[in-house]
C-alpha cells in the first residue's frame, strides 16, 4: 500500500456501487416490498391492491421526525404550529424518536462534525423512511458552500427524496414538498438513491496516505470513518 | 471563591472620571511594550508571558470585569492574540490587551485564572488560529471534530486537503455506559446532539449520579458553518450583511445585522441619517419580541414537555411580528434589510396601513401577555420548577461574561442600548428590565419584561415616524460603491442582540474584504454558564437551566 503515493484516490465506483447495492437489497427495489406482501403470495391482483392501499395509508399519515438543525428548523417549527398546521395534511406531529417516524425532515446546514449523527439517527429509523431536505444548505451548502468544514448537501450522507430550496424556504414551500411527497409515496414511486461516495468506510480500506498514517495511530483499523475530499465535491 | 472577593474595593480604586488610555498606561508601567490603539479602545501590547499579571491589575485596580471577548490572528510575521476588555459597570470603557507571539513558537500565557470565560474562548483560538495557551486547563479542539488537521483561519491552511472524521459513536453506545470502573456509582448519558431539549444541535456529556447531575461538558460546534470565513471573504459594501441574519437565526435578524452594520459605520467613518435610525430601531425591537417569544415558548416546552398550549400561544404571537415583518423587509425570516449608512427601503405603502397594523399588534400584546403570565409564570408547576434553581450568582456570571437576559436575571444591570447608546434609543423612553433572583424564573422574567419594553419603544418609533415630515425621509446617506478602510484599521464594536452583547472585530488591510472578521457571540459566552448552574442539581433542572439560558446553536458554533 505504501508503494502508491497517489493521494485522495477512493475507488469511487467501487464505493457506490457497493453502497448503492446495499441500499437495494436483492430486489431491483424493495423499499416497498413489505412482510405483507411475501405473506400474501400468490394472486397478482390482491397484492397489487393490497400494495396501493398501503401506500395510501403510508402517504396519508406521515410521521415526522422532530429534528432541528439550524435556520431552515424555525420555519419548520412554524409549519408544524399554527397557522400552517402541517398535520392537517396528515403529515402528523413530530415524534422525538427516529424509532417512530417515517419521514426527516433535514433543515439546516450539515458540518462534518454533525453528519455521522445524522447517518445514525437516519439508520435508525424503521424502513420504509423519507427524507425531505429543506434549504439550499441542503442542496449544496447554500451561502456557506465554501466553508472549509460545511458538507456541501445533504446528499453526500443520506438519500434524499424531495429537496426544497429557499433560504429559508417558506412554510407553504415547505408544506408542498410534503404534499409532493405523500403524492409520489401514495403511488408507489420511489426516487433514485444517490448518495455520494463520501459514504462511510471502514478505516483498514483507505489509502495509506499522510494524513491516514498520522491518523492510524489514533484511530482504531475498526473504526468507520467519514472522509470529506472537498476538492473534488461537486 | 476569594478572588471574586475585592470587588467592592476595585470599584472604589476607580477614579470617578473616566480613566483614559495614558492613565492605564501609567497603570501598566513595563508591562507595556508599545501602544497599538483600535478605533474603539486603546491597545496595549504585552509580553505573552506576563497576560496573568496585566489583566488581573487591570480587573482589581481598574475595574475591568467583563472580558468581552478574545480574538486570535496570524498576521505575516506573528501571532496575536486580543482581550477585549470592558466594564460591567460602564461599557464604553474599553482597552485591548495585544499579545503577540513569534511565528515559530505560538505560545502565550492563559487567561483562564483571571476570567474564567477564556476557557472556551482561548480553546476556540487554539482550535480555529493555532495559538498555544500555556497553563490552559484544557486545551482542545472546541468547535471542529478531534481529528482535524491543521487550523482553518491560520494563513499555510489547505483547504483542499480532505479531512477524516470518525464515527466512533457507531459503537454501541450502551457498551461504556459506566464511566469509570472504580466508581460505578456514576452514570454517563450523552444528551443531544439531537435531542428535542437542547434547541438544536448541542450535545452535553452529562455524568450522573443517580438523579443529580454530577458534571455536565457542553459538546459544540455541530454548527460550526465558518462562518468568519464567510465574512472574510466577502466585501464590507454588499456581501457580508446577509450572514448576520444567520448567527442567531431566532428572528433576531434585525438585531445581528445591525452589529456589523455598528462595526462597519464606526471603522468606515458613516453617518445614518435619523429617519433610518427610527426604522432600524422599530425593527430591531420587533425582532427582539419574536426572539424572547420563542424563547418562552421553547422554555415551557422543556419544563412541561409537550407540543401543544403555551408553545402554540407564542408561535401564534410570533407569526404576527413576523408578518409585520415581512411587510417591512419582504423576508420571514433573514431579513437582509440593513445597509451601510441606512436601510435598503422606506416603509411600505400605504404607511397608514401599516402603522395600524403595528399599533394593533401593540394593542393586541398587554392581553397576550396577560395570558402567558397566567399560562406560564403565574403557573405552580412550573415555579416549583424554577424558582431557585440553576442559581447563577452575580459575580460568576460576571467572571464567564455572561450578558443579556442571562446577566440581567442574576441581577447585572448591562444594557447596551442604554449603556453604550446606538440608534434611536438614548432618545426614547424605556427601561432596562433587571431582576436579581439569579435563577431560572428570573432569567424567563426578565425576557417577558422585556417585550413589554420592546413593545414602548416600537410605539414611540411609530409615533415618530408617522409625524415624520415627507420630504425629510432620508434612507440612506452616500456611501461609496467600494468601501477600503485604512490598513491597519481595527475596531471591536457591540450592540444588544437578542441574547446579550453581540460584537464584531473587524481588522481592515486595505482592500474590500476584512482580513479578519470575529464574532463575539453572547450565546458562547452564557453557554459556558451551564456547569456552573447544574452540577449538583436534578436533571430536569439542568434542562431548565438549558432553557433558560435560551442559547442558538447557530450563533454558538458560528
Ligand atoms: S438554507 Fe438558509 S435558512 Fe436554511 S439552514 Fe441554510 S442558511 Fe439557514
Amino acid at each position: 500500500m505504501s508503494s502508491e503515493q497517489t493521494p485522495f484516490e477512493t475507488d469511487t465506483s467501487k464505493v457506490q456501487t457497493a453502497t448503492q447495492d446495499a441500499r437495494l437489497g436483492e430486489a431491483l427495489d424493495d423499499r416497498f416490498n413489505s412482510k405483507l406482501r411475501e405473506a400474501f403470495g400468490s394472486s397478482p391482483f390482491i397484492l397489487t391492491k393490497f400494495d396501493k392501499f398501503m401506500n395510501w395509508v403510508r402517504g396519508s399519515s406521515m410521521f415526522m421526525l422532530q429534528f432541528g438543525i439550524a435556520c431552515c428548523s424555525i420555519e419548520m417549527m412554524h409549519t408544524y404550529a399554527v397557522k400552517h398546521d402541517l398535520d392537517r395534511f396528515g403529515a402528523g406531529v413530530p415524534r422525538a424518536s427516529p424509532r417512530q417516524a417515517d419521514v426527516i425532515i433535514v433543515p439546516g446546514t450539515i458540518v462534518s462534525k454533525f453528519a455521522p449523527r445524522m447517518k445514525r439517527v437516519y439508520d435508525q429509523m424503521p424502513e420504509p423512511k423519507f427524507v425531505i431536505g429543506m434549504g439550499s444548505c441542503t442542496i449544496s451548502g447554500g451561502p456557506f458552500q465554501e466553508g472549509y468544514n460545511v458538507v456541501k448537501g445533504a446528499e453526500e450522507v443520506i438519500p434524499v427524496d424531495i429537496h426544497i430550496p429557499g433560504c429559508p424556504p417558506r412554510p407553504e414551500a415547505l408544506v408542498y414538498g410534503v404534499a409532493k411527497l405523500q403524492e409520489r409515496v401514495a403511488n408507489g414511486e420511489s426516487s433514485p438513491v444517490v448518495v455520494k461516495p463520501y459514504e462511510l468506510e471502514e478505516f483498514g480500506d483507505l489509502d495509506r496516505d499522510e494524513v491516514v498514517e498520522k491518523l492510524a495511530a489514533q484511530i482504531d483499523e475498526d473504526d468507520l470513518v467519514m472522509r470529506y475530499n472537498w476538492a473534488d465535491s461537486p | 471563591m476569594s478572588l471574586e472577593e475585592p470587588e467592592p474595593d476595585a470599584t472604589e480604586l476607580v477614579a470617578d472620571e473616566p480613566l483614559d488610555g495614558d492613565d492605564i498606561e501609567a497603570l501598566l508601567g513595563d508591562h507595556v511594550l508599545s501602544r497599538d490603539d483600535h478605533v474603539n479602545a486603546p491597545g496595549f501590547v504585552i509580553r505573552p508571558d506576563e497576560v496573568q499579571d496585566v489583566l488581573f491589575r487591570l480587573r482589581d485596580e481598574a475595574g475591568f470585569d467583563h472580558l468581552s471577548c478574545v480574538t486570535a490572528q496570524e498576521y505575516e510575521d506573528r501571532y496575536e492574540s486580543i482581550y477585549h476588555l470592558k466594564q460591567y459597570d460602564d461599557p464604553t470603557q474599553r482597552i485591548s490587551v495585544v499579545v503577540p507571539t513569534s511565528k515559530q513558537h505560538p505560545v502565550s500565557q492563559t487567561a483562564e485564572p483571571v476570567y474564567r470565560t477564556a476557557d472556551w474562548h482561548e480553546r476556540e483560538a487554539y482550535d480555529l488560529v493555532g495559538i498555544e495557551y500555556e497553563e490552559h486547563p484544557d486545551l482542545r479542539r472546541i468547535l471542529l471534530p478531534e481529528t482535524w488537521q491543521g487550523h482553518p483561519l491560520a494563513m499555510d491552511y489547505d483547504q483542499d486537503r480532505p479531512q477524516i472524521v470518525p464515527l466512533r459513536e457507531h459503537a454501541n453506545p450502551l457498551q461504556e455506559d459506566h464511566k469509570a470502573e472504580d466508581d460505578t456509582d456514576t452514570m454517563f448519558v450523552n444528551i443531544g446532539p439531537h435531542h428535542p431539549a437542547t434547541h438544536g444541535v448541542l450535545h452535553l456529556k452529562t455524568t450522573l449520579d443517580g438523579e443529580q447531575v454530577a458534571d455536565v461538558e457542553p459538546d459544540i460546534g455541530y454548527l460550526h458553518r465558518c462562518e468568519e470565513q464567510m465574512a472574510q471573504n466577502s466585501n464590507y459594501r454588499y456581501q457580508i450583511m446577509p450572514y448576520p441574519d444567520r448567527w442567531d437565526y431566532i428572528s433576531a435578524g434585525l438585531l445581528n445585522e445591525w452589529a456589523y452594520a455598528r462595526a462597519i459605520e464606526e471603522m468606515a467613518d458613516i453617518d445614518v441619517p435619523e429617519y433610518a435610525q427610527v426604522i432600524r430601531t422599530m425593527g430591531a425591537e420587533l425582532c427582539r419580541i419574536a426572539a424572547h417569544l420563542l424563547a418562552l415558548g421553547t422554555f415551557a416546552l422543556d419544563i412541561y414537555g409537550d407540543f401543544t398550549a403555551t408553545f402554540m400561544y407564542s408561535i401564534r404571537d410570533r407569526e404576527k411580528v413576523q408578518s409585520i415583518l415581512e411587510d417591512l423587509t419582504g423576508q420571514r425570516l433573514m431579513f437582509n434589510y440593513f445597509r451601510l449608512g441606512g436601510v435598503v427601503w422606506d416603509l411600505p405603502e400605504p404607511r397608514e396601513e401599516f402603522f395600524d397594523k403595528i399599533r394593533n399588534y401593540l394593542d393586541e400584546l398587554p392581553a397576550g401577555l396577560e395570558e402567558y403570565h397566567d399560562l406560564v409564570t403565574g403557573n405552580e408547576i412550573l415555579q416549583a420548577r424554577t424558582v431557585n434553581t440553576g442559581v447563577l450568582p452575580k459575580d460568576v456570571a460576571k467572571s464567564y461574561g455572561a450578558t443579556g437576559p442571562v446577566a440581567r436575571g442574576s441581577g447585572v444591570d448591562y444594557d447596551l442600548r442604554r449603556d453604550d447608546p446606538y440608534g434611536y434609543y438614548d432618545e426614547l423612553d424605556w427601561d432596562v428590565a433587571v431582576e436579581d433572583g439569579c435563577d431560572n424564573y428570573s432569567r424567563l422574567l426578565v425576557r417577558m419584561r422585556e417585550v413589554e419594553e420592546s413593545a414602548k419603544i416600537i410605539e414611540q418609533c411609530v409615533d415618530l415616524l408617522e409625524d415624520w415630515p415627507e420630504d425629510e425621509r432620508n434612507i440612506q446617506s452616500n456611501v461609496p460603491r467600494t468601501l477600503r478602510p485604512d490598513d491597519d484599521t481595527e475596531i471591536y464594536s457591540a450592540v444588544e442582540g437578542a441574547k446579550g452583547e453581540l460584537g464584531i472585530y473587524m481588522r481592515a488591510d486595505g482592500t474590500e474584504q476584512p482580513a479578519r472578521f470575529k464574532i463575539r457571540s453572547p450565546c458562547f459566552s452564557n453557554l459556558q454558564t451551564l456547569p456552573e448552574m447544574s452540577n449538583g442539581e436534578y436533571v430536569p433542572d439542568m434542562i431548565a437551566s438549558l432553557g433558560s439560558l435560551d442559547i442558538v446553536l447557530g450563533e454558538v458554533d458560528r
